[in-house]
């Protein structure tokens, strides 16, 4: 399959002892210039790179007081370095959080602080040479953001924003990850990371309605750029085509067609993700956002809602209102965005679906928290609310369910291994073995309570899943929606 | 005035100096730098007292790192709070009268020296055999433990092998609090023990102690989790709105 070794599942978890630069070959492809340009980063890398990112770095301590804080507070207890998907899957001692950290603090010790200018053998501060920057591509790649060091850190350092912070400073300097870059001039030019136009959208919804009648014999729409709907949905552009994605959003229409709200999705927001987070950058964020609130406003919508998609909830739970609101022009009724996880939920508490679980009696399910989702957005009014809410929809629609142990669910859940920007095929060998702590909690629940499936709310883990679950053993179709399961139990009509 | 007690009071006066202002100027940096984003690590707590009892739970009884790893929990919190208790047991040799609640705590005190001692060997012990810990550990961080265990240990030797005057001590620093410097005792042990309390203090600002200030300003703990309900802008932010 390809020219890495699959590591291999055991039977516990066990922290690997560190293999020095066994992933120091893992590099993305590097953006060229026309996806470079659209985002307002050079193209190639700048004359004076080392000045320019030295300027960049005191720009964004300036900004950001995470990184500030983080960077000076590290007092290397070691807490985090067995916590990293992509430690455990690949013993390169870089991919322990606080080490892919230093990658960036040694370079800011050396240049913002009196020991690293004065002391740098001391404290292990260094200039920003060319091999640093080889360094920082590499490893700063190999984050997901996916926060699960942040919750074990005992002052919250989260990697995260220390990866977002030195990816931004390689765009500033010319040197951009193809895969993220690419993809948002795709969001800018056509309005998703698929580069889907309006009218394959609309050709794509409409097979999707005819698959649904032949199916259900119920005709269920999906509207798209429906002036005066009162919901506007976006969704990963995933949603559209791919499995077990698509399966998902016939879920979503089968549940509005269900509650007899009206809806629409927009060729104009036709994308959730907002690949800005990954590449660190507000100014991006900002502008992909900004696209929800003109469709909305464009559209007269009353509420948004997003679809199954773990980073893009983050963006828009935590910083949609900030990005691109206030949102004063929606119905103050409902908050703003709503995950379709918190519309399903209250439906089936009001019993307003027919939920027939035997529907999904071929399957024994479990479930993989999202880590974006899981550790850095919320759903329902209380904390925590962002786990029970799918396990509740979940449960309403099949017989079988088993959680994977308690160490690898909930905020202590495993990354797929594919997020942060990493859903590319130029990083295989990464993606696969990032996988590897998911996978054993997966064999675990497999063996001992024979569970078939297992089910997630992002489009990023869902390709991620369906791809590398084969390495492992595991079936490619046994990843599946949440709405999958939902569309499976709905019975149409019955409540109208 | 004896040359040593002159070294001393002005070391200790430079020293207090340079902590203040640096830790000042740190905690004016975070305090001012915004946080342009909602980022709590969650689940997080949806009210400000909510976040209050978060960050006491993690300040009190390390929670997080609880957690993560027991022995790193162990140790870290054995040190801590040891050290809590011997700088609290400590405030003896600037009160006159000493406060009730330090006499109360010094047989405690005496204990918690030990407490820290060890919390800090085992904090060294795992940059020596745990690999990972091994790794990422500088010279910085083994010479931080080599200083933080020299100054328990040099207080330890003045309690139960070498006594110093410990009523001179007491008058030398209540004298540099009221500029009216008293001689300083000139005991090796005693010496060694004040010169590396006052390096402890010099680098307190300039070194990964700022973990102390840091962790009141950690946005992913002290975050209140309420982005829907209210709009969070930084002024740098607002600025791209114009």
């Amino acid at each position: 399959m390809a020219d890495f070794e699959t590591p291999e599942l055991k039977e516990y978890p066990v922290i690997p002892h560190i293999e020095v630069g066994t992933m120091a070959h893992s590099k993305p492809f590097v953006a060229k210039e026309q996806f470079q340009e659209p985002l307002g980063f050079p193209g190639e890398l700048v004359d004076n790179w080392q000045q320019v990112a030295y300027d960049k770095m005191e720009e964004l301590t300036g900004k950001y007081r995470s990184l500030a804080v983080f960077l000076d507070s590290c007092v290397k207890c070691g807490a985090c370095t067995d916590k990293c998907h992509y430690y455990l899957g690949t013993s390169d001692p870089k991919n322990m959080p606080v080490a892919r950290q230093d990658l960036f603090r040694k370079v800011y010790r050396r240049k913002f602080t009196f020991a690293g200018k004065y002391f740098p053998k001391l404290v292990g501060a260094v200039d920003l040479t060319e091999d640093v920057l080889n360094d920082w591509y590499s490893y700063f790649h190999q984050c997901s953001q996916c926060r699960r060091c942040s919750v074990y850190c005992p002052y919250g350092i989260d990697t995260a924003e220390i990866s977002m912070a030195a990816r931004e400073v390689m765009d500033s300097i010319g040197v951009g990850q193809k895969y993220c870059n690419e993809i948002i001039a795709k969001v800018y030019k056509i309005g998703n990371n698929l580069g889907l136009p309006q009218p394959a959208l609309l050709d794509t919804l409409e097979g999707l309605e005819e698959d649904i009648e032949d199916d259900t014999g119920v005709t269920v729409r999906l509207p798209l750029d429906v002036k005066g709907a009162d919901v506007l949905v976006v969704t990963p552009s995933a949603d559209f085509f791919a499995e077990p994605h698509v399966d998902g959003l016939m879920g979503y229409a089968k549940v509005f067609h269900e509650s007899g709200i009206s809806w629409t999705l927009s060729s104009h927001a036709s994308e959730a993700a907002n690949f800005g987070m990954f590449i660190g950058s507000y100014e991006n964020m900002r502008k992909v956002a900004l696209r929800i609130r003109e469709a909305a406003l464009d559209l007269g919508v009353k509420r948004i809602i997003f679809g199954e998609c773990g980073h893009a909830w983050r963006v828009a739970y935590n910083f949609l209102n900030t990005l691109a609101g206030p949102f004063d022009f929606l119905d103050p009724k409902y908050p703003v965005p709503m995950h379709i996880m918190e519309f399903t939920h209250d439906l089936i508490q009001r019993d307003a679906l027919t939920l027939d679980k035997s529907a999904n009696d071929d399957m024994v399910l479990t479930y993989h928290d999202s880590c974006n989702v899981a550790r850095a957005s919320r759903m329902g009014p209380k904390p925590g609310g962002q786990f029970i809410l799918p396990r509740e929809v979940i449960k309403a629609s099949c017989n079988h369910f088993y959680d994977m142990p308690q160490d690898t669910i909930h905020d202590a859940t495993y990354c797929c291994g594919g997020g942060g920007g990493l859903l590319t095929d130029d990083l295989m060998e990464l993606r696969v073995k990032g996988a590897l702590p998911r996978m054993e909690a997966l064999k675990h629940v497999v063996e001992n309570h024979g569970v078939t499936h297992m089910a997630a709310i992002c489009a990023i883990c869902k390709s991620q899943f369906a791809k590398v679950m084969p390495y492992y053993g595991f079936q490619m179709d046994s990843i599946v929606s949440v709405h999958q399961l939902v569309s499976n139990a709905i019975v149409l009509g019955n409540k109208q | 005035m004896p040359f040593l007690t002159i070294v001393y009071a002005v070391l200790f006066y430079a020293a207090t100096a340079l902590m203040v202002v640096g830790l000042a100027s740190k905690i004016r940096q975070y305090a001012k730098t915004p946080a342009p984003l909602k980022i709590p690590t969650t689940p997080a707590p949806v009210t400000r007292s909510g976040v209050v009892m978060r960050m006491f739970r993690e300040l009190v009884f390390f929670e997080s790192l609880f957690r993560s790893n027991k022995w790193i929990w162990l140790f870290g919190w054995l040190f801590h709070y040891g050290m809590f208790l011997v700088l609290a047991r400590h405030l003896r040799y600037f009160t006159d009268p000493v406060w009730t609640w330090v006499d109360l705590i010094q047989p405690f005190g005496m204990y918690a020296a030990f407490a820290m001692s060890a919390g800090l060997l085992g904090l060294w012990a795992r940059r020596f055999f745990v690999d990972r810990v091994r790794y990422i550990s500088s010279l910085s961080d083994h010479l931080m433990l080599a200083l933080l265990f020299s100054i328990a240990g040099t207080g330890l030797m003045m309690d139960y092998v070498t006594h110093t005057d410990i009523v001179a001590v007491k008058e030398f620093f209540r004298g540099l609090m009221y500029f009216n410097w008293q001689p300083i005792p000139e005991d090796p042990v005693l010496l060694v023990h004040l010169g590396l309390v006052a390096t402890l203090m010099i680098i307190f600002p300039i070194s990964k102690l700022l973990h102390a200030p840091g962790v009141f300003f950690s946005p992913t703990r002290n975050q209140v989790d309420n982005p829907r309900e209210k709009r969070h802008l930084s002024a740098w932010a607002a600025e791209l709105e114009k």
